[in-house]
């Protein structure tokens, strides 16, 4: 009897039967001072010892998100005729980026309780420990909604194409406004809503060149840093003045 | 072009910069303000963080008032003793308005004591501005120029009275130095250089003829702007040089066009322009505060962040 429920319970058990194998484009990203955005190609396989299940069909789910970090959130009404801050919400830790693709509709991808397990959803990788003030969703709303407009969250729904139940590639835009920092892309693949297998890897985002010299300088010797800026002020605006002397003389 | 500023951490359109700066950079040179309270918020629009907007505005205001600056003493019109005098002052408000602000933040709400202070000085000195200018400009008009006459005020009756020979003024040093106070803890308050509190002070306060004011008003400015720069590079790390390298081409450019416009205006007209202007910056945040905004909910770091 014992060994028949363990049969059962391995068979139940599809655990490691597939694999998710994945690669991206770059797994480096520099910002030099014309950088405008970058694109990140992802792409990746499903390795299986076994013949594809015909339970249900197999989805994958991709986030790339940037380095996390906590956030006051306000909003204001109207308080003796003038628009002010009234009410504020601290997030814990919310993503400076965040996208997620899937290869389907949400419902058919994922089950909310795995999205809870994993944070795969851009609203579940928002950790927001002060929800203990009523109305404190409609903060994390007006967070993604805000981040959503400056292109920094994005969720796009149907935009990893699966061929064979095997092959799967999308990609993802950065956009120009990027902040430093590991960020990190993960992998999941799902059946009936349920996670089988994951994996992630990291993409180091590093300003480089003029760009390094002078974020570091800011940070290491401010001193000094805000004496250049000062020279720099003093020399142009005496530049100008002897230019324009000499352009009238 | 897209240029990426390391520190504000954005890609923004360099033309737009530059544009931006000559611009704010001709009305700097024409009316002796340092600008930053035009610039400011304009960098806010287009996406520049607020924290490193003000630090680098400030930076930039060093550029444009020196390069005015030189212009004005190529022509004499600098009071320097004035000068020094109100800075002493501007650098004591400075730290103290820096110790406000803290004790501001502390409490919350320092946004709207920002856009509240801006709203009220600006209203105020704007309109009186151009109701004097108006009047000025209407006697003059009709035919005869008005003697000034010289009023003995309190101004007059202080002790501690200093020559002030480039004004043709003989006053007690106690009233510059309260108003440079009083401008440098309202510029450390608003993020600004303060010239468009400093200018109207100078001339309807201390007496100093218009020609002189805008000069003697540059030169202080770059000192309490370039004591700004330092603070906000060494405490919060929002000085963005490429933002500020940008900005300053246009503006020191723009500076030199505007004082050569400004030495062609009469005094009057110089007043009215400079009190047009700031009642239509007043009237902008005004309407900001007033109207429901799109967003209501906004951003920002976490105190002691």
């Amino acid at each position: 009897m014992a060994r028949i429920l363990a049969l059962l319970l391995f068979l139940a058990l599809p655990a490691q039967a597939e694999e998710v194998i994945a690669g991206l484009s770059q797994s480096r990203i520099s910002i030099t001072t014309n950088f405008d955005g970058s694109e990140i190609l992802i792409f990746g396989a499903v390795k299986r010892e076994n013949p594809i299940p015909e339970t249900s069909p197999l989805h994958v789910l991709v986030t790339v998100e940037g380095p996390s970090e906590p956030l006051t959130v306000r909003r204001k009404s109207k308080r003796l005729g003038i628009w002010v801050n009234t009410a504020s919400v601290e997030v814990d830790e919310a993503p400076s980026f965040y996208a997620v693709a899937t290869s389907g509709p949400w419902s058919e991808v994922i089950q909310d309780i795995e999205d809870l397990r994993y944070r795969v959803s851009t609203l579940r990788a928002i950790r927001s420990v002060g929800a203990r003030i009523s109305g404190s969703e409609d903060f994390t709303n007006a967070l993604i909604r805000i981040r959503r407009n400056q292109d920094l969250y994005q969720t796009n729904i149907g935009a990893i194409s699966v061929e064979q139940q095997t092959l799967f590639s999308t990609s993802v835009q950065l956009p120009a406004n990027l902040h430093e920092g590991d960020y990190r892309a993960r992998f999941f693949l799902t059946r009936n809503g349920r996670v089988i297998d994951s994996y992630q890897t990291d993409i180091a985002v590093q300003k480089v060149g003029l760009e390094r010299f002078l974020f570091r300088l800011s940070r290491d010797k401010p001193l000094v840093y805000g004496l250049m800026s000062l020279a720099i002020a003093i020399a142009a605006g005496w530049m100008a003045s002897a230019a324009f002397r000499l352009f009238r003389a | 072009m897209l240029v990426y500023l390391p520190i504000a951490e954005v890609s923004v359109n360099a033309f737009l910069l530059l544009g931006l700066g000559g611009m704010v950079g001709i009305l700097s040179g024409m009316f002796g303000v340092g600008g930053g309270f035009l610039m400011t918020p304009l960098l806010f629009f287009i996406g520049i963080p607020p924290a490193v907007a003000v630090a680098t505005e400030a930076n930039q205001i060093v550029a444009s008032s020196f390069s005015g600056v030189l212009a004005h003493l190529k022509r004499r019109t600098v009071d320097l003793r004035m000068g020094t005098v109100l800075l002493i002052g501007g650098l004591v408000g400075a730290a103290l308005g820096v110790q406000i602000f803290n004790a501001l933040k502390a409490i919350g709400q320092v946004d709207l004591l920002v856009r509240l202070s801006y709203v009220v000085f600006l209203g105020i000195i704007g309109s009186l501005m151009f109701v004097e200018s108006l009047n000025a400009l209407r006697k003059t008009r009709g035919g005869r120029t008005v003697p000034t006459r010289r009023k003995h005020g309190l101004v007059h009756s202080l002790p501690f009275k200093m020559k002030f020979r480039t004004s043709g003024l003989y006053i007690s040093v106690i009233p510059p130095l309260i108003v440079g106070v009083l401008v440098g803890i309202l510029a450390a308050i608003m993020g600004v250089g303060g010239g468009f509190i400093m200018v109207p002070a100078m001339i309807y306060i201390l007496g100093m003829p218009t020609k002189v004011v805008v000069g003697t008003s540059l030169f202080q400015i770059i000192f309490v702007t370039g004591f700004t720069t330092l603070l906000h590079a060494t405490t919060n790390y929002t000085v963005d040089i490429v933002l500020a390298v940008l900005l300053l081409v246009g503006g020191v450019i723009g500076a030199q066009i505007g004082t050569q416009i400004g030495a062609r205006l009469k005094a009057e007209q110089l007043r009215i322009l400079l009190a047009a202007m700031v009642l239509i910056v007043c009237g902008k945040l005004a309407t900001e505060l007033l109207f429901q905004p799109s967003e209501l909910y906004s951003l920002g770091a976490v105190a002691g962040h």
